[in-house]
């Protein structure tokens, strides 16, 4: 490994945390397409800020764009407010209007800007090694990395200090307001943030992998717990894993860093998506499937319970009278059976003992409809699962 | 170059015509499908769809070879549903929501392209290059049969619409009523979403990728505040749509180095803006304007009930009273004062003023009124 590849796969990672931690607050509080937005409607500010400096990692710049972002923000809250349109159709006027602004300020301006379109949108990382901070003659590394560095060090510093208050913020906004923590304070704290991130990395990994990098992680912890803390670490974490990773399949098939990190992020996601324990698509398959047996064998022990004559409760009767094709009688009553429900006399089906109560105790919960007692039931009830 | 002489020029050159028909044909199909997106609160949905429509192209070309734009538009058509019913997927099956499934699908689906993209570009084949005009849209290179590919689809739109027209309506303002009813309303779902995506789709190779969303929602937002009726709303949208796309070629065409597809997107954001200023019923203009004339009315209708408060205490209404006990109330001012005489309520004789008898009756009924509403 070269000191160019470690310096690629550092900023990269940097990157990841410095996007995952504003990601995270951004996926739980709903807001996760405001970062699409400020990622492309900043490319005018940093079409202006490119005038004045001439440097893409100038503060200066840095700072122009992430007013634009805010900007953004707050346009659309505006819109929003005048009741016109949806929240999400403001999103939608707002920054193609500011980022056709930037293309056209660069198309009018080619010949002094050499600046590309694509390059904000989706940076190239491969170069980022090249673009050396020099003072006084001494080398201290990629530009972009004391820039992501520096900005990865206030999110922390932001998120240590006002830990607590955010997460009040997020999830109670009330209770915040209450308790004297103005939302709106923390609102635009998390939106500046947000921007700034957005701009600080843009020149190394571009506007849509920000993106990538902020709701993916996020989104996928999201999926594997319910605790903000680790919520936080497993985002760092697959995002870190990302980078790296992704760097790796780019140099294999000597494609876009930027596109392979997402690539990775989205084979992730897809991964925990359909694995994860309870959540996951399986697991809810599962568990919806498991659910309908249940719901029909409890349907099957109230008609016994409701009907004494011999004819209603013949097992072929099952079939035409509640309507259930042959599969689904079968599960029904196999698992009727194996949790000792009822008996099977002659093709006649009647409730035992254990299958009584458990009925009487059903039509008890459906009378009060309380949807936790249920699962405690069934917990008591059942030796096997539907 | 002036107005006519550019006119004159649409009807002659073959590339301005060919560009001019496609945006104008383009921004009618987007508008009208858009207004359904708006409705249905999925705007930022076409944002999505155009992005995650980048892969499809990339691997059409993988597979083909070929730069057909009709076959690359299926690979994005593909890829851009399977983009759609994933982020169903994600909304319905898992706790994650739509924001959060929406910005799933389009960061990956378009980092995805991407990696997918600069593979290709490092392939050696001469083939190749020209495919990242889908990234921010080329209107040059639209040619004839492009055009008549978006004609024909817009068609197939229009009639697809009118036929189901009683269907979207009714599953866009009442989803469970359409259902009571009988109707199939996953079919229903299924077939409009298609069509947004088919739009979108199209625009790709004029518009663009990023600023394609733009173009599916700003026609349809401008056209729901003139009016709140569905069929005018598609209709109105559409040519919203349409003026967008051949002013912004006009635009574009006698500036130089602009691209098409920023300058459509600026003009129909123009719309939007003026019918949010300037629409009559919800435009902010005439809302601010009816806020102030509300405002107006309620001190006439305060200086009126104190009036009739004083008037109320003598035996004869028309006792006159002097001015200078008005002075220490909020609402009252020379302009409310010369209204209410405009009005006949009032009569002013030098500094003294006196109810009529139309003003006191209208004063106690207002009285009444007040006390009627807040019960």
């Amino acid at each position: 490994m070269s000191s160019a590849q470690i310096e690629i796969q550092l900023i990269a990672s940097l990157v990841a945390v410095a996007c995952a931690i504003p990601g995270t607050f951004l996926v739980l509080r709903k807001m996760a397409m405001i970062s699409d937005a400020i990622s492309h409607s900043i490319l005018p500010g940093i079409v202006i800020g490119f005038f004045i400096t001439h440097d893409l990692n100038s503060p200066v710049l840095i700072l122009l764009a992430a007013i634009t972002g805010i900007i953004t923000v707050i346009l659309v809250e505006y819109i929003q407010k005048t009741g016109l349109v949806k929240e999400d159709t403001a999103i939608g006027l707002v920054f193609p209007a500011l980022f056709s602004i930037g293309v056209i300020l660069i198309a009018k301006n080619a010949n002094d800007v050499h600046l590309d379109v694509d390059a904000v949108l989706l940076g190239e990382l491969a170069f980022a090694p090249f673009d050396r901070f020099i003072v006084s003659g001494a080398d201290l590394g990629p530009k972009s990395l004391w820039v992501i560095g520096s900005i990865l060090i206030v999110t922390v510093g932001l998120l240590f200090a006002f830990f607590k208050e955010l997460k009040v913020s997020t999830f109670d906004a009330g209770l915040a307001a209450s308790l004297g923590f103005s939302p709106a304070i923390m609102h635009y704290g998390l939106m500046s943030m947000s921007s700034v991130t957005t701009v600080g990395a843009f020149d190394a990994v571009g506007a849509i992998l920000v993106v990538a990098l902020m709701i993916a992680p996020a989104a996928t912890a999201y999926l594997l717990t319910n605790n903000l803390k680790r919520m936080l670490l497993y985002a760092i974490g697959f995002g870190v894993f990302s980078a790296i990773s992704g760097y790796w399949v780019a140099h294999w098939l000597d494609a876009s860093i930027a596109g392979s990190i997402t690539t990775m992020l989205g084979l992730i996601f897809l991964l925990v998506y359909l694995l994860a324990p309870g959540r996951g698509i399986i697991a809810v398959l599962y568990r919806e499937k498991q659910q309908r047996t249940e719901v029909s064998l409890l349907t099957f022990l109230l008609h016994l319970k409701n009907h004494n004559e011999e004819e209603e409760r013949h097992v072929n009767h099952l079939n035409e009278h509640i309507n259930w094709q042959k599969v689904r009688s079968k599960t029904v009553l196999e698992l009727a059976l194996k949790n000792n429900m009822i008996v099977i006399d002659n093709n006649i089906v009647s409730l035992t003992e254990k299958g009584n109560d458990f009925t009487s105790q059903a039509i008890d919960y459906i009378i009060t409809n309380e949807d936790v007692k249920i699962e405690h039931m069934k917990d008591d009830f059942f030796l096997f699962r539907g | 170059m002036d107005i006519i002489e550019y006119i004159n020029l649409v009807f002659t050159d073959y590339t301005l015509r060919t560009i001019t028909l496609g945006t104008a044909i383009l921004g009618a199909v987007t508008g009208m499908l858009g207004s359904f997106a708006v409705l249905r609160k999925q705007s930022l949905l076409g944002d999505a769809i155009s992005h995650a429509a980048l892969p499809g192209i990339a691997i059409a070309f993988l597979i083909t070879g070929a730069k057909d734009s009709n076959v690359l538009l299926l690979g994005a058509l593909i890829s851009g549903l399977i983009g759609t019913f994933w982020i169903r997927g994600i909304i319905t099956k898992t706790h994650l929501k739509s924001d959060t499934a929406l910005g799933l699908i389009l960061s990956l689906f378009f980092g995805f392209g991407m990696l997918l993209l600069t593979f290709i570009q490092k392939q050696p084949n001469a083939n190749q290059a020209g495919l990242d005009k889908y990234l921010f849209g080329q209107a040059a290179t639209l040619v004839e049969s492009d055009v008549w590919m978006m004609a024909i689809v817009t068609g197939i739109c229009l009639i697809i619409l009118l036929l189901f027209w009683k269907e979207f309506k009714m599953l866009l303002f009442d989803a469970d009523f359409t259902k009571t009813l009988g109707f199939n309303t996953k079919t229903i779902d299924i077939l409009i979403t298609s069509f947004i995506v088919l739009a979108i789709v199209l625009g790709l190779q004029t518009v663009g990728v990023v600023l394609m969303s733009a173009m599916l929602l700003a026609p349809a937002a401008a056209a729901r505040q003139w009016t709140n009726s569905l069929g005018k709303m598609v209709f109105l949208a559409a040519v919203f749509g349409a003026l967008s796309g051949v002013f912004g070629t006009a635009v574009s065409a006698t500036q130089n180095n602009l691209s098409t597809g920023p300058v459509i997107v600026i003009i129909a954001s123009v719309f939007v803006l003026v019918s949010f200023i300037f629409s009559p019923s919800r435009g902010l203009l005439f809302k601010q304007i009816r806020f102030l004339k509300n405002r107006r009315d309620l001190k006439l209708n305060k200086t009126l009930a104190f009036m009739y408060r004083i008037a109320e205490t003598h035996e004869n209404i028309s006792h006159p009273h002097t001015i200078k006990i008005l002075n220490n109330f909020q609402g009252f001012t020379k302009g409310t004062l010369q209204k209410l005489v405009h009005k006949n309520y009032v009569i002013l004789e030098g500094n003294m003023w006196s109810l009529t008898k139309k003003g006191f009756k209208a004063a106690s009924n207002l009285y009444n009124q007040q006390q009627e509403n807040n019960e």
